[in-house]
């Protein structure tokens, strides 16, 4: 934890540097009377100090801890014990590796014996590197603070490079989202282009059976056509759970919108979106505790053949229900964008609230419900714990509901939490399956932002 | 004018009142009312799912803060040959404890009454809490004390509801002994094997460390990435990109998330797995749009007017933007952070993808010690096969439903008394 103690000091030293700058900087409109003749606040100079003594230190830091593991193994390996490591590259790599987590103290026991002789050389090394960094490292803040206070003077213009800093900084905060996203697309495209070196895209995509192997089988068979996945998928996201979402949420938002007293509407519209909170892990164990198996004995009890505990309905009827205040608060939206005028005409004519709302508002609203259904879609078919918990993760090709399907979250859960090896395709599998996942929320999003942005323009 | 009235066709006014418009009227009346019936059933069957799921939870989670006990006669004297009090005072207390051999006095006092067979009715690890009742209390040992003890865990579920047949048998044997007493243990231990003995500590902790992670990483870059899209940036292509990309990371499914902490926090930058801080790091990257947004709008809301004033008397842009707009827009700013903030707190997928589902049965002492958070707690109880799990799972959720429920409340209450309505 030297790092972190370090960062503190670092930190700390800071604080120190901006009362200096501070003090300094304060004395400054004491000997100067005259308008004007010192530029900026003293608060400003403070920072000013404190940036310098901060900043260079911190990015030699990180430059620090990207160079110093090739330095700490360069020095390793200069040792006489390193003599007899393997000349293998392979072989050589995994000794040095299980030597330096030793040294480190991540790993408590050697499997290699010459790991065990490496590890000596390799706490010496890392204890040195570490000395001279934390060193350097500190000498930099004194040596950069001292310049930044030399430097301070009533003309300084402290403000506008505070200024401009701050503004760097601001422009880095938001690009942080643009980096996670690319971050998102290579890793998946990155690790999916390694699986598809091993298994055809083809296959993936248009197989028919999915039982991941680590070795392919006597025909070259790997077991990865992933269609039983989208199917399952599809199944539960958008058939079973779109078809208890789509009413209760459209009818609960046109009552609470249309007929509702507003106290009701006041109460129960929180109520109802406290659906949206609960999570999903709540919501996976109710399934899997109590609405599945009463499915399954009300799906033997009438006689339905392949029930299982497991069931695609059980979860697909608790997404839906999540997925409810979604549904209905897009609908609530679309439906108040109908522009009024519409409204009261139908009702001038004599029409019922009822003939209203199912002649005139909901068509008008339409657009706007779809686009709201397409990203509960997208939600759903995203949604992992309540298909973990209670989907199965036998792949069938099956439109039973009572049936077990598996979806392609299940899977991508499923492949990462057993061993772990990452060089296997069933590892590499789930990274394939993220990607498509990726790629198929993210067009449903933007065809559902379109639909509801080209509704909400035809009737501004 | 006189013309055209001459080809308007003599036609009667609609009699309302004859037989088949009245019965179409009603017809459309009754349509009207199954039409609203149909509305406000959608509504009951939502928030009556929502009051079923509670009343289980709540109804199964009750029981989890309790355990089935039965009285144990000890006698400390005798069994430990006198050792007296002031031995397990102070510092050197656990010590000398440890030396003392409880388990083994606990063992002897139980078979003497219960018989050769006595350790079985018992939690294995129930004699821990006689060695916690001496720290606490070392007056006992120097005294014959009974002392209430766990029972194993078949036993418990026999007595709180139904359980397997032997363990009713053993229930109804002992039936005028059994008593049910608070599980303090629920709230103070970790997780474990055995039912009897598990705890949320170790998860909720491991949850605070890793949302104390997300907070300090999504809440300065929401607000500061907010405060440049509204105030600075530039109309071109660029800030459009990283508008679309915030809009588009806010609904990514957040087991993408999972895979990309998997493949860059511990594949590429080789950080611990299990960590709380790949935890935080991950699930900041998913808070992060949501502060963003409502960052936004609360960044709008505040007035142009503020700014001109504060132009007006000399301010600088930045001077502006932090001394002004800032606080005025800081109420919204909190309340879409802590509604970002519970939405992270539940979220179990991508901690799974990270490691986080590791059996961990110390709470983790830093952030980059194996922990676990409550909601992967959740997933993994009610993975196990044990039927003493059933009740902790509920109990645990009960425990993350409160929180969450701090939290919203928290969040509506900042929204009533500080947002400003311009």
């Amino acid at each position: 934890m030297t790092g972190s103690i370090l960062f503190m000091l670092i930190i700390v030293l800071g604080g120190i540097a901006w009362f200096f700058g501070r003090v300094k900087a304060s004395r400054f409109s004491a000997d100067n009377k005259k308008r004007g003749a010192v530029h900026s606040l003293p608060n400003y100079h403070g920072w000013y100090v404190a940036l310098w003594a901060i900043g260079p230190a911190l990015l030699f830091l990180m430059i620090w801890n990207m160079a110093s593991p090739a330095l700490i193994t360069d020095a390793a390996l200069t040792s006489p014990a390193a003599e007899q490591l393997p000349r293998d590259p392979f072989a050589r790599g995994a000794i040095l590796a299980e030597a330096r987590s030793i040294a480190s103290g991540q790993q408590v026991q050697a499997f290699n014996p010459l790991s065990q002789s490496m590890v000596e050389p390799y706490r010496t090394a890392i204890s040195y590197y570490r000395t001279l960094g934390m060193v350097a490292a500190l000498l930099l803040v004194f040596a950069c603070g001292a310049f930044g206070w030399l430097r301070l003077k009533p003309e300084l213009r402290a403000r506008t490079k505070i200024e401009r800093v701050t503004m760097l900084l601001l422009l880095f905060a938001s690009l942080i989202a643009t980096i996670t996203t690319i971050g998102i697309f290579v890793s998946l495209i990155f690790e999916s282009a390694r699986f598809f070196s091993m298994v055809s895209p083809i296959d993936f995509l248009f197989g028919t059976e999915w039982n991941p192997k680590a070795v392919a089988g006597p025909r070259g068979e790997t077991g990865f056509g992933a269609i039983p996945l989208f199917w399952g998928t599809v199944f539960i996201g958008a058939i079973i759970a779109m078809i208890v979402a789509i009413p209760l949420g459209l009818m609960s938002a046109i009552y609470l919108t249309q007929y509702a007293p507003p106290n009701f509407r006041a109460w129960m519209k929180p109520i109802l979106e406290v659906l949206a909170g609960v999570p999903t892990v709540v919501y996976g164990y109710f399934a899997a505790l109590t609405v599945a198996p009463a499915l399954r004995d009300f799906a033997v009890s009438i006689g339905i053949s392949g029930a299982s505990s497991e069931s695609a309905l059980a979860a697909g009827v608790v997404m839906g229900i999540m997925i409810i205040p979604f549904v209905s608060s897009m609908a609530d939206d679309s439906i108040a964008a109908v522009p009024s005028a519409m409204r009261d005409g139908s009702l001038a004519m004599g029409a019922t609230k009822s003939e209203t709302i199912k002649k005139v508002l909901i068509p008008a609203a339409l657009p706007g419900v779809v686009g709201g259904v397409l990203l509960a879609v997208s939600r759903a078919i995203g949604e992992t714990m309540i298909v973990v918990m209670a989907a199965g993760l036998a792949a069938n090709m099956t439109a039973n509901p009572f049936s077990s399907v598996t979806t392609v979250t299940t899977q991508i859960v499923k492949l990462l939490t057993g061993d772990q090896e990452f060089d296997s395709p069933k590892t590499l599998a789930a990274f394939a399956l993220g990607l498509v996942l990726f790629i198929v929320t993210l067009l449903l999003n933007l065809i559902a932002l379109r639909v509801v942005k080209k509704y909400r323009e035809a009737y501004e | 004018m006189n013309s055209s009235a001459t080809f308007v066709e003599e036609r009667n006014p609609t009699d309302w009142q004859n037989d088949a418009m009245q019965q179409r009227i009603r017809k459309r009346y009754a349509a009207e009312r199954r039409f609203k019936a149909l509305g406000i059933s959608a509504i009951i069957l939502s928030a009556g799912f929502l009051a079923f799921l509670m009343i289980v939870m709540v109804g199964n989670g009750l029981r989890g803060f309790t355990q089935t006990e039965l009285p144990v006669e000890i006698d400390f004297p005798a069994m430990t040959g006198g050792a007296s009090a002031d031995q397990f005072k102070g510092a050197n207390g656990p010590a000398n404890l440890r030396t003392l051999g409880v388990q083994d006095i606990v063992n002897t006092s139980v078979q003497i009454q219960y018989g050769e067979e006595g350790s079985e009715l018992f939690s294995a690890g129930g004699w821990q809490a006689v060695n916690q009742e001496i720290l606490e209390n070392p007056q006992i040992v120097e005294t014959k004390t009974t002392l209430y003890l766990p029972v194993e865990s078949e036993i418990d579920v026999a007595f709180k509801g139904s359980g397997s047949e032997t363990a009713e048998n053993k229930v109804a044997e002992l039936k005028d002994r059994l008593s049910t007493g608070f599980n303090w243990n629920f709230l103070t231990n970790s997780d474990a094997t055995d039912p009897m003995q598990v705890g949320i500590w170790g998860a909720l902790k491991g949850s605070l460390i890793t949302m104390f992670i997300t907070l300090l990483i999504a809440f300065p870059i929401g607000v500061l990435s907010a405060l440049y899209l509204e105030e600075y940036a530039p109309k071109n292509r660029f800030t459009d990109l990283i508008e679309v990309s915030i809009n588009n990371l806010a609904a990514v499914p957040s087991i993408i998330f999972g895979l990309l902490g998997l493949a860059v926090f511990l594949n590429l930058f080789g950080l611990p797995r299990s960590a709380a801080l790949v935890g935080g790091l991950t699930l900041a990257l998913m808070t992060m749009p949501v502060i963003v947004i409502s960052g936004r709008n609360a960044v709008k809301a505040v007035p142009p007017s503020i700014r001109e004033a504060a132009l007006g008397i000399g301010a600088s842009q930045m001077q502006v933007v932090f001394h002004h707009v800032l606080p005025l827009a800081l109420p919204g700013i909190l309340t879409g952070t802590i509604i970002g903030m519970a939405r992270a707190l539940g979220e179990t997928a991508p901690l799974l993808m990270i490691g986080m589902r590791a059996f961990i049965a110390t709470p983790p002492g830093g952030i980059v010690e194996p922990a676990t958070v409550l909601p992967v707690q959740i997933f993994l109880w009610s993975d196990e096969v044990n039927r003493g799990f059933v009740e902790k799972t509920s109990a645990a959720i009960i425990v993350l439903l409160l929180f969450l429920l701090t939290m919203n409340a928290l969040a509506i209450y900042l929204r009533n008394r500080f947002e400003t309505r311009w």
